[in-house]
């Protein structure tokens, strides 16, 4: 018993050390040196250097003149400190309400055609930046009416900024609303209404 | 979904098992070599350093352990291991790399955590970004993610010594310690130190800086109208988004299958999994060990055929549990009345993305939730909770059929070399000879220890989940409503129970009757099942090998693997259709019913 304890806890404080300073510590040196920008989050930053998020992580989009992320169950939507998912069953009353009352609500403020199911689910991690194209392309023309925009115009820039699938097999083609928004407001200022 | 979809989702599937093909053979060959201690040349700088950690250590190498010292070894190890999580936990707000300044972990959730992460589940109770400091997600979580793996493919190698030595009079299964050190220096260290790397490039974050805070977007044009004078209602908020040493923990996660994550909704978080690319890679790494190490074993005992046997068992329950998962996610208009009714206003795409990421879609959401519960890996890149009635079943009975479809790391292919011994014992039943696998005989005593190993953890699970949903405490626990109310607790103990660790994340896990009863669950599945499996080692590595005779049953056959299927099917369908029956089955006819 004896003779096994003291190789076990020698052992277990040398690998702490191994696996859990030295490998950390050695992943984010390298990164540094590679990667500095994506090893701090891909921090993005507007004309006045100040930081307005990550190009990776999505954020809450109200106004009716920006493109709006999917609906977010984190407790205040697109909250990057507490990622959650709404953990919802098909079978849940609570699920199919919420759904009924998000196609109302786009219905209300103008969209039509079909809706696109990202738009009324809620995305797993609450942070989700992309759309599906075709999500994207269903908010151009309310985009661009509170813009007083052409709508080919709004749509031409949606268009830009599809991603296609990795590699042309890899995951799906999408939008990253937050880096269209932001292109939006660059090419059309921030204050047009 | 259209053609076009249909045919980049299968391509993706197509490519993902391809890859993983190509990929785990090299990597068995070489862990094969790693084990029978040929690989570094004496010497060689890493060598070396294998040496100077076994002198500093107190470690001797060429010390032979029999079972029971070799579990003892393996336990004290663990315990060990447990007891640091718990204090590093309870002190962390004392200790260093804490920038957020959380308190301390609770007692019952910090006792939840360390059996957790020592035994290989990564259930989650805790909420990452909002709990754990880096100083524990690094000292406490990330070490545990190497040093569960490495128990686990120590514990393999010493029952595969079994078969490779025989006559063994003193029963001598090699040294823990020199099998757990070499996995953690000459298997998983490089590996992950190459993914980390990767995945920092793909976007995962890897800093000690604090969280970051910022003014969003459309806040920041608010608040500028205001500062004009146009809107002065708007005040300026700030947000908050977690970061931290995100990259190093991920990495060994996926090829460790611990699967516990740096934040709560693991994998699926854009800066733990940003891209299609980050995503393939990490679903490689989550079964390129345990595939790999049915390579290793047919390497081992110089018979590659029984290697190639064993994974193509598991890889044919995989391939159709994927394409079950993926029609039932994609056949969704027709399963939720919800739907439907959408549909009247025009839905275009019938796919439940309900806790799905778009840039993952359903294939590679439900690619992922098949390959994190065939491995005992537990990691998730969607809300499993949110799944269709029978899409959640695939996940949930592949948890329960052992984790022995490639399984976890070690555990998964020793797991699944029990039901190898089973299978001979029943084929070797039927035609009334005594049953032998790779030339040992199976005796009274090991059919034994293979049935404690087998029946184990169905006891943890069913027990579990029927104390649970008889107490008020357990019940309260649920999140969603009828039949797929107790589907998330009978999931929470399966998982518990064969140490997955993913979970229904709608049942609020984190009360002290959860922390306790799954952390014993957890317990009592890896622990009570490494030692008959070690005790089985012990057993068999004293007999004589036999030569195969007129009757021995051949078992590099396929008609071997389909008998093998055959029983993992069968056991662990007889155990678990009745609670799978009261749970997604029953919600899946509700619903159809309901339209």
């Amino acid at each position: 018993m004896l003779k096994e304890s003291l190789p076990a806890l020698l052992l277990l404080l040398a690998m702490t050390i191994l696996t859990g300073l030295v490998y950390p510590l050695l992943v984010m040196g390298l990164a540094g040196l590679f990667f500095p920008h994506q090893a701090g989050g891909s921090l993005m930053v507007d004309e006045s250097g100040a930081v307005r998020g990550s190009t990776l992580v999505g954020q809450e989009f109200k106004e009716a003149r920006y493109f709006h992320c999917r609906p977010s169950a984190t407790t205040a939507p697109y909250n990057g400190a507490a990622s959650c998912g709404s953990n919802l069953a098909a079978s849940n009353k609570t699920f199919v309400d919420a759904v009924e009352e998000r196609v109302k609500l786009w219905r209300r403020s103008g969209l039509s055609g079909a809706v696109p199911v990202d738009l009324v689910t809620a995305s797993a991690s609450g942070l989700d930046p992309h759309l599906s194209p075709s999500a994207a392309l269903a908010q151009a023309p309310l985009v661009a009416a509170a813009r007083r925009l052409p709508v080919r115009d709004v749509e031409a820039l949606v268009r830009r900024r599809i991603e296609p699938r990795t590699l042309g097999f890899l995951g799906e083609p999408r939008v990253n609303i937050v880096l269209l928004n932001s292109a939006l407001d660059k090419a059309y200022g921030r204050d047009n209404r | 979904m259209s053609s076009a979809d249909y045919s980049s989702s299968l391509l993706q599937i197509a490519a993902y098992i391809v890859l993983l093909a190509l990929l785990c053979m090299p990597l068995g060959r070489y862990m094969a070599a790693v084990y029978e201690g040929r690989f570094a040349p004496e010497g060689s700088v890493i060598y070396k350093f294998e040496g100077l950690l076994y002198k500093l250590c107190r470690v001797v190498p060429t010390r032979e352990m029999n079972w029971s010292q070799y579990a003892c070894a393996m336990l004290i190890f663990n315990a060990l291991g447990m007891i640091l999580v718990y204090l590093l936990q309870r002190a962390q707000n004392l200790l260093p790399f804490n920038p957020e300044a959380l308190a301390a972990v609770p007692a019952d959730l910090a006792f939840n955590t360390a059996v957790s992460f020592a035994s290989n589940t990564n259930w989650q109770n805790y909420g990452g970004e909002t709990t754990l400091s880096y100083g524990t997600q690094m000292l406490a979580l990330t070490v545990q993610n190497f040093l569960s793996a490495s128990t686990g493919m120590a514990v393999l190698v010493a029952f595969i010594r079994a078969f490779v030595r025989q006559d063994v009079q003193d029963g001598y299964l090699g040294n823990f310690f020199v099998d757990l050190c070499r996995s953690v220096i000459y298997i998983l260290l490089p590996l992950s130190l190459a993914l980390a790397v990767f995945l920092v490039g793909q976007g995962c974050p890897q800093t000690l800086a604090s969280y970051a805070v910022y003014e969003p977007l459309e806040t920041a044009a608010l608040s500028s109208g205001a500062a004009d004078g146009k809107n002065q209602s708007v005040e300026s908020a700030k947000v908050k988004l977690a970061l931290g040493p995100v990259a190093s923990q991920v990495a060994i996660k996926q090829l460790g299958t611990n699967g516990g994550g740096f934040y709560n909704v693991n994998s699926s978080h854009p800066l733990e999994n940003p891209t299609p690319l980050s995503n393939l890679v990490q679903l490689l790494a989550i079964l390129l060990i345990p595939a790999g190490l049915c390579h290793t074993f047919g390497v081992m005992v110089a018979q590659p055929r029984q290697g190639h046997v064993l994974l193509l068992s598991m890889t044919a329950i995989f391939v159709v549990a994927l394409g079950t998962c993926f029609w039932a996610e994609n056949s969704g208009s027709w399963q939720n009345p919800a739907w439907n009714l959408i549909d009247g206003n025009g839905l275009a795409l019938p796919a439940n993305m309900e806790g799905k990421e778009v840039r993952f879609g359903v294939v590679n959401s439900v690619l992922w939730a098949v390959a994190t519960t065939a491995a005992s890996n537990g990691s998730v890149n969607s809300m499993h909770d949110s799944m269709s009635a029978l899409g959640g079943l695939v996940p949930m009975f592949l948890m329960q059929l052992g984790e022995v479809v490639f399984g976890g790391v070690g555990c998964g292919l020793y797991g699944m070399l029990v039901f190898a011994l089973i299978t001979v014992f029943i084929a070797g039943l039927m035609v009334g000879r005594t049953p032998e696998y790779l030339g040992k005989k199976i005796e009274s005593f090991e059919m034994k220890m293979c049935s404690l190993v087998i029946l184990i953890p169905p006891l943890v699970v069913l027990l579990g989940t029927a104390l649970a949903v008889s107490l008020p405490v357990g019940q309260g626990a649920v999140f969603n409503t009828g039949p797929h109310a107790f589907s998330e607790i009978l999931y929470a103990f399966s998982s518990a129970g064969n140490n997955n660790g993913s979970a229904f994340g709608g049942l609020s896990g984190n009360s002290p009757f959860y922390n306790f009863s799954l952390g014993t669950a957890m317990f009592l599945a890896r622990y009570w099942l490494a030692v008959p499996v070690l005790a089985l080692a012990g057993a068999l590595v004293g007999k004589k090998r036999v030569p195969a005779g007129n009757g021995t049953m051949p078992t590099d056959t396929p008609l071997f693997a389909a008998l093998l299927v055959g029983v993992v099917l069968v056991f662990g369908g007889l155990t678990f259709v009745p609670a799978l029956s009261l749970g997604p089955v029953v919600e899946h006819l509700l619903m159809v019913n309901s339209r």
